[in-house]
Parts: structure tokens; sequence; C-alpha cells
């Protein structure tokens, strides 16, 4: 009984580092799958139209929000201190460094992510993917890396996005509403954000956040069992464990680019 | 217009709004200055304190910015902190016995150097030193120099 417990955690062990290990090269046959798209470039538009295009409006809106809010809550504590002058580059580092790609990767994750893991799920279940490989194409070529690399492409330019509105609804409120002197915000942004600090290092940030998203989110689709409460089961944990993956990748990060 | 095409169009249009916003962030938000550092000349002063000056913080004349300071280093020999300031390539008439503060932005802004020509007709060139500094004010230091004549009156 005792050696029967001890067999189940050694086995669910040893299922978690198998899982581990076919995420990994399944990643890699992905990745090695990139000359498919360069003689099929329209596979990785249509890709790009579905991670990008579609989560434009969201993006854009959640940026617009959030900027606002900034503006808002930064006026009232910077206030108490006779900074508000600072609102802008309170609002613009705080977007362009953490809140631009944190937000939009979670968005993406719930917005393009658990699309992406239902749709090669339900492929899966219903044998297109077997149909593919009876007629000699590779499904991780053909079918993975296209979404693999417009997930990896759409994503800085949605958080660049997120953080441009943002800004701006950071600007409309803390100028428009509240009175800040309007070239105090722009000139004091400028003076303190810093394009390779800042900006470039946002870039990475969201470009790191893609591959995360759209692996876990290719991953479970992948791996899911065919069935349909399989399917469902693997969309949860799509967008869960790509959620948890993204901030903990966040701290690692940060702690790398602004710690020193 | 058939169906792939439209996608085409769309996905083209999402690319340049992108790039455009990240223009935006680039040349709005952190008003990137491609080359700034290799235009311009040097020229160094010694501070017997550089405060908490940083690279990169401004360097003004009658409160423009004329220039960014390069590197802040220490001379082990004299104790004291070597500063580099790149001056913009049309700057080229400051007096040899211009007077090189630092001067920190409000109460609790950042530190810069601020610069207050001299009435010499000899100008500094690539290289030059400027001789006369003053050095940071420590609001530490200043208020102990405070408390401290305060007692020295009412004792």
């Amino acid at each position: 009984m005792r050696l029967n417990a001890l067999a189940r955690l050694g086995c669910t062990g040893l299922d978690a580092l198998e899982r581990l290990g076919r995420a990994h090269l399944l990643f890699v046959r992905s990745v090695l799958g990139i000359g498919e798209i360069l003689r099929r470039p329209r596979l990785l538009w249509a890709q790009i139209f579905n991670v990008g295009v579609l989560s434009l409006l969201i993006v854009g809106i959640s940026g617009l929000f959030v900027g606002m809010v900034l503006g808002l809550q930064g006026y009232y504590v910077l206030a108490q201190f006779g900074a508000e002058q600072s609102l802008g580059v309170m609002v613009a580092t705080s977007l362009v460094r953490e809140l631009g790609p944190v937000v939009t990767a979670l968005l993406v994750a719930g917005r393009a992510g658990s699309s992406l893991t239902a749709e090669i799920g339900l492929m899966k279940a219903t044998e297109q993917l077997s149909a593919l490989e009876m007629m000699a194409v590779d499904p991780v070529r053909r079918i993975l890396t296209p979404r693999l690399f417009g997930g990896i492409l759409a994503m800085p330019l949605l958080a660049a996005i997120f953080s441009a509105v943002g800004v701006l609804g950071g600007y409309f409120v803390g100028v428009g509403l509240l009175g800040v002197d309007d070239g105090a915000f722009w000139s004091q942004m400028q003076a303190k954000v810093d394009f390779e600090e800042d900006i470039l290092n946002g870039l990475i940030k969201s470009l790191a956040f893609g591959v995360i998203v759209t692996w876990v989110a290719l991953f479970q689709g992948y791996d899911s069992v065919p069935t349909a409460a399989g399917v469902s089961s693997a969309t949860t944990r799509s967008v869960v464990h790509a959620a948890l993956i993204v901030l903990g990748v966040d701290f690692v990060l940060t702690a790398l680019m602004f710690g020193g | 217009m058939d169906k792939r095409h439209q996608i085409e169009v769309m996905v083209g249009a999402f690319m340049a709004v992108g790039i455009l916003a990240l223009f935006f962030l680039a040349m709005s938000v952190s008003n990137l200055n491609l080359n700034a550092s290799t235009e311009g000349y040097r020229l160094t002063a010694r501070f017997s304190n550089a405060g908490s000056l940083k690279v990169r913080a401004p360097v003004t004349m009658a409160g423009v910015r004329i220039g960014r300071v390069e590197a802040v280093g220490f001379d082990k020999a004299t104790y004291e902190a070597i500063v580099t300031l790149r001056i913009d390539a049309g700057i080229d008439t400051i007096p040899d016995d211009t007077f090189a503060n630092i001067f920190t932005a409000g109460l609790l802004g950042e530190q810069y150097v601020g610069l207050e020509p001299g009435g010499s007709q000899d100008y500094l060139h690539d290289g030059g030193q400027i001789t006369n500094t003053q050095s940071a004010l420590i609001l530490e230091q200043m208020i102990g120099q405070f408390l401290f004549k305060k007692a020295g009156e009412s004792g």
C-alpha cells in the first residue's frame, strides 16, 4: 500500500518530466519548420491576422483604459508631493516597462491563445492531424510553425500599440481633465524615458511573452486528450499556464534588466 | 476584393499601426536621439564632489541644454571626480574661464551641470578642461551646517 503511493508519486513526477520534454521537442520542431513559412508566407499572414488584427480592438481599448486609470491614480499620489508634472514619466515608464508587455500577453493568452489550443485540439480530436500525416504533410510544420511565428511577431506590435494608446489615455486624463501642464507632461517624459533601457527592454519582454503564450497554447492543443472533455480542459490549462509562466518570467526578466 | 487579399491588407495595416506605435514611443515618449553621443566635442571638469550626477545628465548654459554628461570618473591621485562633458557641435564659443556648477533641478530633482560663461576671449576646444568648478550641494551637509550654526548662536 505504501509502496503503491510511492510508485504513484514517482509516476506523476516522470509524467511531468515527460510532458516538459515533449513541450521542448515540439518547440524545436516548430522552430525548425521555418522553411515552410518562407515557402508559403501566406500561412504566416493568416496567423498574424488571427492573433494580431483580431486582438487589436481589445488591446487598444484595454490600453486606453489602463492609461487613463494610471493618469488618475498617479495624479493623486504625485499631487501630494507637488510633483504632478512627473505624471507623464510615471504613466510612460509603467506602461512601457511593465503593463504594456504583461497585460498584452495576458489579453492575447485569453483572446488568441485559448482559440489556438481549441483549434488544434479539435483538429486532433477529429483526426485532421493524422489525415495530414497520411498525405505525408508534417502537421507540425504546416499547422504549428506558422501559428508560432505569427504569435511571436504579433505580440511586440500589440504591446507597442497598447503602450502608445495608454500614454495617450494618460495624457487625456492628466492634461485634459486634471490640468497638468501640457509641455511639462511631454518634456519630462522625453527627458526621463530612455529608448534602450525602457522601450527596447519592454520590446524584448513582449517578444519573450509572445514565445511563451503561443508555445503553451500550441503544446496544450497538440498534446490534448482527443475528446470533448480533453480539449476543454486543455483550453483552460492553456490560459492558466500561459498567465502563470508570463508573470513568473516577467519577474526574472525585470530582475535581469532593471535589477542591476 | 477576394477574402485572401483582404487578410493581407488587414495584416499590412496591423503591421503599419504597430510600427507607427513603436515610432511614436521612440520619438515622442523617449525622444530617441540617434548618434547624439558621437557628435560635438569633449570637455572635462574636476569637482571635489560630484554628488549623484549621472551619465546622460544635461549640461546647460543659461538654462538651455547644450550637451550631456558623458562619463563620471574618479582621479585616485587627487581624490577628485572627473566629469567628461559632451558639448553639442554648434556650441564652440565657450570661454576658457567658464564656471561649472552641479545644480539640482527642483528640491528633489535630478542633478545637472550648469555652465556660466566667463569674460575671456579664448575659447575651449576638444579635450579642454574647465578649471573653475563648484561641487554639488549635498542636502544633508547643508542641514548639518545649518543646525551646527543654530546651536552655536543659541549657546
